[in-house]
């Protein structure tokens, strides 16, 4: 566990679940399209149904979360760890530094994971705990929680920046993950990996901002 | 051709640095960026002042000792290393700004010329393989497939001169380990100690003050000898193996 | 003893003579310059035929019981092929090793840029190669000036050397079944070349290195980077340790040891400008030879034919391209000066002199590298040279203006191969020259000219490469011993292994098994004198705070070598030279500005104190050069030549190793002949015309 690469591995591993929790995420608020009825019955058979009857009923969500959350914290742990250590020993940093290779997503890993984090921090309160209502009242369902808040013009202006955030952290991390992994075996693979990357980014962005659009402009009410 | 140099100035380890301003005249497009300073070394001998401190020696690319920051890119943008780098890319009359290499495990011994002593350690921690003199078998009773060969000499090609840690944003030196480490893997001499290797090189790696890996590239574009990022990769296999491995230690 | 043949030449270099020197030529003879000693002989090799002699020495050296070795401990200086692989190979067998290097790390040492290759008698070719033909290829190749029974012993174990470094993980090139390629190399007619693409001295390096670095971490070795040795400890004829100087904060410490080897390369830069490293110098031998260790065969220098040509004043090294493109290249000059600046390409063929093709026709470009080397010399000194002028300044401060370089042109190659199959077999070295000189080889033909690449001579060892001073041993390139007057392609790096491996682990033991010697306090005569004695020098230099920078007078010296004492040599030029060192060495004690002060990582100082024993072995190179009145190998005396102006030796008179011992500060050396014997092999002349 002491080791630089092991944290990383970490890392790696805990990304590549919270992407493929992004990833089912999106696909889920995507079925905003298939109308109130069936986006509700959605979200009540991930907190209620699955699973059942191998565990009790509502237990899924719980186990699902509780995954969820020791990704997240062991994520952040290994970031914090990893970035701490190496921000106290690299250089004090050049006069003049010409990047020759790095992307702006690799170069905003660290204040980006850290604005993400916050993120979905506010997202939680926002949508889980309700109590950062964004235009809803706290018994309002889903579907209504969805509208009300992306009617909202600031609160669509403020997903549409903060998905960006997020899209090139996993473009990066997507990368890296398998390079981490030791998945890179070639010149060929990186470019192939760099390009999944970039496609996942892209596929999350547009399949999570597709909802809020149609609210903004009024398809979906 | 006349050039404004800035130069990191510092008189020892713990002494601060600072850049200075120099003007040169005379500099031939021919001459070689290490010839450049040497002329400005002659200029100030003559007016009494100290030198420039700067490593070097070969001169041809291959030595590894020299290496500075030359307008912000290691090596400054030259496909090898900076004695390989001429005066002919710079404009006339352009201003150059030379800084040394920087990261916590270089500590600047003066102006430009730094300690990179660790790279010597983390060989010390398995960077080789323990045949002792005179223990060979034939050198053809263990075939290697060109293949692997091919790549293990593509890693051997390293030079140690630390540009990849100069121009990680991390300070990491996970190219250099891993150059070693894809070396050693893919000859048939190299796999008995294949996991141990990589587990106490990155280990050692680590207690020598270099920066994690965060896959950024910098390294690999800025190495003369075209070491890929895949290296690393070909590490972090090892080294999850090595979790898995009885051999791992 | 000046001939026309000389003078006529010397008329046609149109050296400025200063008859206002104090060394006029005319007044001295040879004789004059050193003092004759004693004839002396390697006892070491055992009197039996030559196949047998190694193993018979093996088996009469006394060993050092596994349960001793810890006990003991021997000092080596230098991390290179020799150095290093002695030091790791010693630390294996349990001795502690004290390693030391000027570099910041013993990966850098200058065996790292041999690009060729390593020879090898394996005969896995099934091409009749074996270790008496190696032995015999050298010999010739050394134009019978080497000792034979060291040489055969060097074909012996080369076979082992690349099981060796196999074994180590050095990627030697292969083919697709897996097992080794080899190459023939330098002309010869088997392919005995093992390579790692144009970077073998690398990738030998490497595998010396990592199995040192091995030894650091196992404790047997003590690595000492950034360390320069500026004196060596001798107590009552015994070399006990040796006194450095730390180059990060000038300390100068004493070590003291139960023997002592160097293995500290050549001393090519003594001409300035050489393929060598700018670190390369000649200081740890230097200061062993003045304290007793004889200097042997100083004069034998190899000058390579293609290097890139010099291309200003502030030129600090120089670069050398690989030999095999003379086999598709033409070599050429252009008959009248007056074209020499025009545009190679406008030049039509009647007009141009492929001149080693027109003087050898039946070798053509593919003469050996000295004969190559000193016709490049003669059409630019003729007034034929191409390529950018360079200021040379004659002893008597005229300066005037010569170009340097002469074509290799590919033009025919690329029309009869094609440009791809020019470029799968070159392109590297195109790109190199494209780098360096900003030309594109694919279209001008490329300039060369020959540069300083290595040096034969070194300190005089034995058998056991035990040199003239008792315990200190010395290997590598910095001994005398394998290559006599002019070496082989890809033999550099099979010596220094050679030796670092396989030979002198197996010889100093018969030293060691005396040992421990008495120990040595800091306080003990020899090591105080040592010391002071170098932190006088240190001091002195630092004192005379004169006008001229320590480059300056380097570049002066290497411009009389290469001008006196480099490709073309007579009487009355190394007369001259001798009496020009001797000026420049008055002037730089007396001018030399050195900058800082000593305890600081000064290179200014460093630089000094190599210059400084540059410019006494650069003397002594003369008196050697002066003293050998034939051409052999590398040595091209212009009274000795046949009546084609063919190198010339003369068996009769100078079948022997010149073996020089110092002789006092102002003195003059004392000539020791060790004759050369050769029992195996039957001595020939060699003709290429």
């Amino acid at each position: 566990m002491r080791s630089t690469v092991v944290k990383k591995v970490i890392m790696a591993v805990t990304g590549l679940i919270m992407i493929a929790f992004l990833l089912m995420h999106m696909y889920g608020n995507l079925k905003m399209f298939a109308g109130e009825e069936a986006f509700d019955h959605y979200a009540h058979w991930l907190k209620g149904d699955i699973l059942y009857p191998i565990v009790p009923q509502g237990w899924f969500i719980w186990i699902f979360r509780t995954g969820l959350l020791a990704a997240l914290v062991l994520h952040i742990w290994s970031a914090a760890s990893l970035s701490m250590r190496t921000l106290a020993v690299r250089g004090p940093g050049y006069d003049k530094f010409k990047p020759q290779a790095q992307t702006y997503s690799a170069r905003t890993m660290r204040w980006g994971g850290i604005l993400v984090g916050l993120f979905i921090v506010f997202h939680l309160l926002q949508f889980t705990v309700k109590v950062l209502r964004t235009g809803f009242d706290a018994n309002a369902g889903p579907y209504e929680m969805f509208v009300l808040s992306f009617s909202t013009w600031w609160v669509f202006a403020f997903y549409a920046v903060l998905m960006v955030l997020i899209c090139m952290h996993v473009r990066h991390g997507f990368w890296s993950a398998f390079q981490t992994l030791g998945l890179n075996s070639s010149a060929k693979s990186q470019r192939w990996l760099n390009l999944l990357g970039i496609g996942v980014g892209v596929v999350l962005y547009v399949g999570f901002m597709l909802p809020p659009v149609a609210v903004l402009i009024g398809w979906v009410n | 051709m006349k050039l404004k140099l800035r130069i990191w100035r510092q008189a020892g380890p713990n002494a601060t640095g600072k850049l200075v301003d120099y003007d040169i005249d005379g500099v031939s497009e021919d001459m070689s960026f290490l010839e450049m300073l040497d002329l400005l070394n002659e200029n100030l001998t003559n007016v009494n002042e100290e030198p420039v401190a700067f490593d070097h020696d070969c001169r041809e690319g291959i030595c590894g000792m020299c290496g500075v920051v030359v307008n912000g890119i290691a090596h400054g943008g030259s496909s090898t290393t900076v004695c390989q780098l001429h005066m002919r890319s710079f404009a006339d009359g352009a201003t150059i700004e030379i800084e040394p290499w920087q990261a916590g495990a270089f500590p600047v011994l003066k102006d430009l010329a730094v300690d990179r002593s660790a790279f010597d350690r983390i060989i010390q921690a398995g960077g080789f393989i323990s045949s002792n003199t005179g223990s060979a078998p034939d050198a053809h009773a263990m075939p290697a497939p060109k293949r692997e060969a091919d790549v293990a000499f593509d890693n051997a090609t390293c030079i140690g001169c630390g540009a990849c840690v100069a121009a990680c944003p991390n300070s990491s030196a996970m190219l250099f380990t891993a150059a070693k480490i894809t070396h050693l893997a893919m000859l048939p001499q190299g796999q008995p100690e294949r996991y141990s290797r990589v587990k106490s090189m990155v280990a050692a790696h680590d207690e020598e003050g270099f920066g994690n890996c965060t896959n950024i590239g910098e390294c690999a574009a800025v190495c003369p000898k075209g070491i890929p990022l895949e290296s690393i990769a070909q590490l972090n296999r090892d080294l999850i193996k090595s979790m898995f491995t009885k051999d791992g230690k | 003893m000046t001939t026309t043949e000389e003078v006529t030449h010397l008329e046609r270099l149109d050296i400025p003579r200063n008859l206002q020197s104090p060394t006029a030529p005319s007044t001295k003879t040879p004789t004059d310059f050193f003092v004759e000693g004693a004839d002396i002989s390697d006892g070491k090799a055992p009197d039996v035929g030559i196949s047998e002699m190694w193993k018979t020495r093996q088996f009469q050296a006394r060993l050092v019981n596994p349960s001793n070795r810890r006990k003991l401990s021997v000092i080596i200086v230098g991390t290179g092929l020799a150095g290093g692989a002695a030091a790791a190979t010693l630390g294996e067998a349990g001795y502690n090793v004290l390693n030391f290097c000027y570099q910041d790390s013993p990966r850098r040492a200058h065996s790292i840029a041999a690009q060729g290759g390593i020879n090898a008698a394996k005969n896995y070719r099934n091409d009749g190669d074996s270790t008496f033909r190696l032995f015999y290829d050298t010999v010739k190749g050394g134009d019978y000036r080497s000792r034979e029974t060291n040489v055969y012993r060097l074909a012996e174990v080369s076979a082992n050397i690349i099981d060796q470094c196999v074994a180590q993980g050095v990627p030697f090139a292969r083919e697709y079944g897996g097992l080794l390629d080899t190459r023939s190399f330098g002309g010869v007619q088997v392919q005995r070349t093992f390579y790692a693409r144009g970077q073998t001295g690398q990738q030998l390096l490497i595998g010396a290195y990592q199995q040192l670095e091995r030894q650091v971490a196992a404790g047997t070795v003590k690595m000492h980077t950034r360390h320069e040795m500026v004196e060596v400890i001798v107590v009552d004829g015994v070399a006990r340790g040796i006194v450095t100087r730390n180059m990060v904060n000038g300390k100068i410490e004493s070590w003291t040891a139960d023997a002592v080897v160097l293995a500290t390369g050549g001393y090519g830069n003594v001409f300035f400008l050489s393929t060598n490293a700018m670190g390369c110098n000649v200081t740890a031998t230097w200061r062993a030879h003045r304290k007793g260790a004889y200097f042997g065969n100083p004069c034998y220098t190899q000058i390579h034919p293609t290097c890139i040509p010099v291309h200003g004043d502030t030129q600090s090294k120089l670069t050398l391209m690989s030999e095999s493109l003379r086999n598709d290249g033409r070599i050429w000059v252009p008959k009248r000066a007056e074209d020499c600046q025009k545009d190679p390409r406008q030049i039509p063929e009647e007009d141009r002199d492929y001149y080693l093709e027109r003087i050898y026709p039946s070798f053509g470009n593919l003469v050996p590298r000295d004969i190559a080397s000193r016709q490049a010399k003669n059409m630019c000194d003729e007034g034929r040279g191409v390529g950018p002028a360079i200021t040379e300044r004659a002893p008597d401060g005229t300066e005037s203006k010569v170009s340097r370089g002469v074509y290799l042109d590919f033009a025919d190659a690329i029309a009869r191969l094609g440009q791809p199959a020019v470029s799968a077999k070159y392109g590297n070295l195109f790109d190199m020259y494209a780098q360096i000189t900003g030309e594109n080889p694919y279209e001008t033909p490329m300039r060369i000219y020959p540069a300083v690449h290595y040096t034969m001579g070194g300190l005089w060892v034995d058998y056991d490469l035990q040199s003239s001073i008792t315990g200190l041993y010395v290997t590598g390139e910095a001994n005398f011993s394998d290559h006599g007057a002019n070496r082989l392609g890809a033999s550099a790096l099979m010596q220094g292994l050679a030796d670092g491996y396989f030979v002198l682990p197996n010889t100093i033991n018969d030293y060691l098994a005396d040992a421990p010697y008495e120990k040595l306090s800091a306080e003990h005569p020899a090591v105080v004198e040592a010391v002071e004695s170098a932190k006088a020098r240190v001091e002195r230099l630092l004192s005379i705070q004169g006008t001229r920078s320590v480059d300056s007078f380097h570049k002066e010296l290497g411009h009389i070598m290469w001008e006196y004492c480099g490709m073309y040599r007579t009487e009355e030029g190394l007369i001259k030279a001798i009496g020009l060192i001797q000026e420049l060495k008055e002037e730089f004690w007396s001018n030399v500005r050195v900058t800082g002060v000593n305890e600081d990582f000064n290179q200014a100082l460093e630089r000094a104190g190599r210059v400084a024993d540059f410019i006494e072995l650069g003397e002594l190179m003369c008196v050697d050069a002066l003293h050998r009145r034939e051409s052999c190998g590398g040595h091209f005396r212009g009274e000795s030549q046949t009546p084609e102006g063919e190198a010339l030796r003369h068996d009769d008179e100078f079948l022997y190793v010149a073996a020089w011992e110092f002789g006092g500060e102002g003195g003059k050396p004392v000539l020791h002949r060790e004759p050369l014997v050769y029992k195996a092999i039957e001595l020939k002349q060699r003709s290429y015309t």
